[in-house]
């Protein structure tokens, strides 16, 4: 995927001081300090390959700290994209570019950067007091450490101040800031992009500043110039556009996607979003983007806590609205005791987990996919949950609607299990029309005639669900134990035993609901991979690569976790070996094991990062020789 | 949302509110007595039976949901608040009573309580405070009173208590009432007040545990002293108190004092009650008051107009829609940069 196999060189196509070859993946890594825009930088480079039909998987990492320490390791941000020319799932193993700002970014991003990959930094920040914040003892640009890199030092800082320095209006520090671009201007240079698209960004983002609007556009130029009259950047890379499905497309991250499919679901059913929410990384920003969208009669409720933030959930539940919470794995633990509520009331509501490393407050900003288990089962009594888990940054819109959809027709709370690298990494999304997406059909009792809060729909054992205001149709729920059908207040034994398995059985009906396990790959053979949530990508891509060696393998990513797929036991039968990779220690195996009494080889990580497509392709291989 | 049919209310009665489900309070139970009033209260106030909603978490206080036949949601401890407020952000029409006691809404819920307060959730709050665990058989609540012996406290409680009145006022309560379990035709009236008023009302009634603290609130409800150790509050009124409406309270500098009236003290010289005061400072000053060295005061120590969460939030829900049409989600998708790819563009995919 991200090695330059299938390097066609394009000849006819260089300018005249360049050799321009085509290849067609590339992963490209910015990094500096938390304070340089890294983030903005790499967010620039991947809408202008978008825009240019390329493919684009990217990965934001960036530290938990708003401002770390200058200079320092700890406070570098970083920002990975992977450009191409086909179909990708994951943002590269291994960047093949590295722009450093500083010796810190530099130390904490070299260890993943490919064995021969270029390196650009920016040489005046190698300053001895830079060098001793990151820990080095001599310059690495002049010393002898990079050996095997092609080591390109620019002066970005140099550059760029005489670049801007007849602009008026503004200070060195704010055309320091500038710098970024004059980066991002080189690295266009280096891949054949336009700056059209980043140049439209710069004027609408800048528009009441149009000194700092002329100052990154002057920055972004230089950058670009530079590459083209230095000797040094004599090799260029070209991706061409891939071969996709017609259509309208835009780049999107997992967490825009939630907001978009949440928002979505409540236009095609012609209700109220209600989203409660405490501020949490890697959550946050659907809140943001939710907030920016009252006009959709979205109604954002900054509570004062998570559980507030649940309760109000399940207020506005009671009340008819599409109610959604979102939150990351600290947020659950506080959740958990409303959760439970929910699934007592039975009512329709979705919570949003962004996955993050733990325990406790553990990674914010890193990526883990250790709450299954939690969400499963973290709740006194027998409560069961269903959950799903979008499998790439796009799905999220679509899972978002999907659990709206079996929320409603079971009349439960539903789980949807995203993680901090889908919220915050991004893909292409070819736009749909919203007409064509599922409506979900939403029906409030309003007959009094044989009414009883708990009386059941015979084929999803779903409860009425009751308008506050609806004349006749009074009713009272409540967390205590109760009797079936009337839902009056009951500690009998057989009540008691009887809404467990019924609240059970409901929910397990659900498989009904949801569609097949589909198999990428033989029906059946040597391995079956399976996975779920955003190991999708690098899964996928190692399967193919296995397969492309001839290997029996095949891949199943579960994105409906609990009720399982009806055919989930089948499929995993048709196998000699199963692996399941997943990033904790095994909590999708133990799943499986227990429900299916497979047994399962076990990939795990749990390192705050994503799986490597070589990390599965080598376990794969271990497996399949 | 459902369109509900406005019947005329005139009719309903007390019995209208009454449900099916056997009350369990313990006999002689304050809490009857409120539920009482409450029942009462309701046919009185217009307002359609479907519209009424009660919401608690847990404690004794948290039944009443069951005991009343209108829309309710028996919650968790403390979080009756949370669930209050998310109903009335979708569901603004509504008459939303929550029904809380002193450790419900004070220890486990405290959080919710101030924020829902300062907030102006237009709901109605009724704190229950009967300073101890009954529940949980007779521990000491963040209301009982320093060196209070409980079973959790045998040598006596070794905390500051709570004011509910100060921390409701603290947290910017727009209404803050006290009424007394027994004092019917008061409790009543708050009752009525509470429903009247647009933003978060918040009342605290004076209720008897019977098994568990019976005689803590006995100088507000004995017949022989409660006179003089209860200061009716009424708007525009200057303060007397005392069985034989002698006494009052005078404000000297920053502090009130209580003066007996005659011998050249008059009603002229008296604080007078304004509970539409924009200013807390008089019903905090109000709040403070207590045993032993002043009377008790019941009744409504303030009542402000304030715009409530729901009016706000569904304002900012129009202004929105106003600024940029009501929402298509065709053009949201469209919010981004997008490209357009045609049947023949080029490319080498697999």
């Amino acid at each position: 995927m991200s090695d330059l196999v299938g390097v066609v060189p394009s000849p006819g196509k260089q300018p005249v001081d360049s050799i321009l070859e085509e290849v067609d993946t590339v992963a490209v890594r910015f990094a500096g300090d938390s304070g340089d825009g890294m983030q903005l930088t790499g967010t620039q480079f991947t809408n202008a390959s978008a825009v240019l039909g390329n493919d684009v998987s990217t990965l934001p990492d960036f530290p938990a700290e708003i401002r770390a320490p200058a200079g320092t390791l700890a406070g570098v941000s970083g920002f990975q994209v992977s450009i191409s020319s086909h179909d990708i799932y994951t943002p590269g193993d291994a960047p093949q570019v590295l722009v450093a700002m500083n010796p810190a970014a530099l130390k904490a991003n070299l260890p993943d950067l490919e064995p021969e990959g270029t390196i650009i930094v920016n040489s005046d920040n190698f300053t001895p007091p830079n060098l001793k914040k990151a820990g080095y003892d001599s310059n690495p640009v002049e010393d002898d450490s990079l050996r095997g890199h092609q080591v390109i030092a620019v002066p970005i800082s140099t550059l760029n101040r005489n670049a801007l320095e007849d602009i008026e209006g503004l200070s060195n520090k704010e055309k320091d800031r500038c710098q970024n671009f004059f980066a991002l201007g080189l690295t266009f240079w280096m891949y054949d992009r336009t700056l059209d698209t980043t140049l439209k960004w710069i004027q609408e983002k800048f528009e009441r500043r149009p000194e700092v609007a002329e100052a990154n556009a002057r920055a972004l130029k230089a950058g670009y110039h530079y590459g083209e009259t230095t000797e040094a950047f004599r090799h260029r890379c070209r991706v061409p556009r891939m071969t996709v499905q017609p259509g309208t497309y835009r780049k999107l991250t997992g967490n825009e996607a939630m907001a978009l499919g949440l928002v979505t679901a409540a236009r095609r059913a012609g209700q109220t979003l209600f989203y409660g929410s405490y501020p949490i990384t890697p959550a946050s920003d659907i809140l943001h983007e939710l907030a920016a969208m009252k006009n959709f009669d979205v109604r954002t409720f900054q509570a004062e806590d998570e559980i507030a933030a649940m309760g109000a959930v399940i207020g506005a539940a009671f009340g008819g609205a599409f109610a959604v919470t979102g939150t990351s794995g600290p947020g659950i633990c506080l959740k958990s005791e409303a959760m439970n509520l929910a699934v007592a009331l039975e009512l329709p509501m979705v919570i949003i987990d962004v996955q993050r490393g733990g325990p406790s407050t553990g990674l914010p900003t890193k990526t883990e996919q250790t709450d299954l288990l939690q969400v499963m089962f973290g709740r006194n009594g027998e409560s069961p949950m269903p959950v799903l888990a979008p499998c790439a940054p796009a799905d999220c819109f679509t899972m978002a609607i999907e659990a709206f959809r079996l929320a409603v027709r079971a009349m439960h709370p539903v789980v949807v299990l995203s993680d901090g690298y889908l919220a915050n990494s991004s893909e292409p999304w070819r736009i749909p029309d919203p007409e064509e997406l599922p409506a979900i059909e939403v029906r409030h009792r309003t007959d009094p005639e044989g009414f009883f809060p708990y009386i059941r729909d015979e084929e999803t054992l779903a409860r009425p669900w009751v308008l506050p205001g609806t004349p006749g149709l009074e009713h009272r729920i409540g967390g205590l134990g109760k009797q079936d059908v009337t839902g009056y207040v009951s500690y009998d034994p057989q009540d008691h035993e009887h809404m467990v398995k019924i609240q059970a059985e409901k929910v397990a009906r659900l498989a009904n609901a949801i569609p097949e396990q589909p198999v990428f790959g033989p029906e059946k053979g040597d391995l079956l991979v399976v996975g779920w949530g955003s190991t999708f990508g690098a899964i996928r891509s190692a399967v193919m690569d296995a397969q492309s060696a001839g290997k029996s393998v095949a891949h199943a990513h579960i994105r409906y976790l609990n009720p399982f797929p009806r055919n989930l036991g089948e499929v995993l039968s048709r196998y000699r070996q199963v692996l399941v990779a997943e990033m904790n220690l095994g909590q999708l195996a133990m799943l499986l094991n227990v429900r299916y009494a497979r047994r399962v080889t076990q990939l795990n990580k749990v390192q705050g990062r994503p799986f490597k497509i070589a990390e599965i392709l080598r376990k794969i291989n271990e497996i399949v020789r | 949302m459902t369109d509900t049919v406005q019947r005329p209310t005139a009719s309903l009665t007390r019995k209208d509110f009454v449900s099916n489900q056997e009350v369990r309070w313990c006999p002689g139970c304050g809490d009857y007595s409120i539920l009482a009033q409450m029942q009462k209260v309701l046919p009185e106030l217009g307002i359609p039976r479907e519209k009424i909603v009660f919401i608690s978490g847990i404690g004794c206080s948290s039944r009443f949901p069951y005991y009343m036949n209108t829309y309710g949601i028996h919650s968790i401890h403390g979080r009756a608040p949370t669930l209050a407020t998310g109903l009335a952000c979708v569901h603004p029409d509504l008459s939303i009573w929550v029904v809380t006691g002193d450790g419900d809404g004070l220890s486990i819920g405290g959080n919710h309580l101030l924020h829902c307060l300062r907030r102006n959730v237009d709901i109605n709050i009724l704190l229950f405070n009967n300073r101890i665990y009954g529940l949980t058989k007779g521990q000491y609540s963040p209301t009982s009173r320093p060196g209070h012996k409980t079973k959790s406290s045998p040598m006596g409680t070794i905390e500051q208590s709570f004011n509910s009145l100060s921390v409701a006022l603290g947290a910017e309560g727009t209404f803050v009432a006290r009424a007394v379990d027994v004092h019917t035709k008061q409790l009543a009236y708050v009752l009525k007040r509470a429903a009247e008023h647009k933003g978060t009302s918040f009342v605290e009634i004076c209720q008897t545990c019977i098994v568990f603290n019976p005689h803590e609130w006995d100088y507000v409800t004995d017949a022989d002293v409660k006179d003089d150790s209860t200061l009716m509050l009424e708007h525009g009124q200057p303060m007397i108190f005392g069985k034989n409406h002698d006494k009052g309270i005078r404000l000297n500098g920053l502090k009130p004092e209580v003066v007996s009236l005659g011998s050249g003290v008059t009603e002229a010289n008296l604080l007078v009650h304004d509970e539409f005061a924009e200013d807390p400072t008089l019903a905090h000053l109000l709040s403070r008051m207590g045993p032993p060295n002043f009377p008790t005061p019941v009744g409504i120590f303030r009542c402000v107009e304030k715009p409530t969460y729901s009016e706000l939030m569904l304002g900012q829900v129009e202004e929105m829609t106003r600024q940029r049409g009501a929402g298509d989600l065709v053009k949201l998708y469209r919010q981004a940069d997008i490209w357009v790819v045609n049947e023949a563009s080029e490319g080498n995919g697999r």
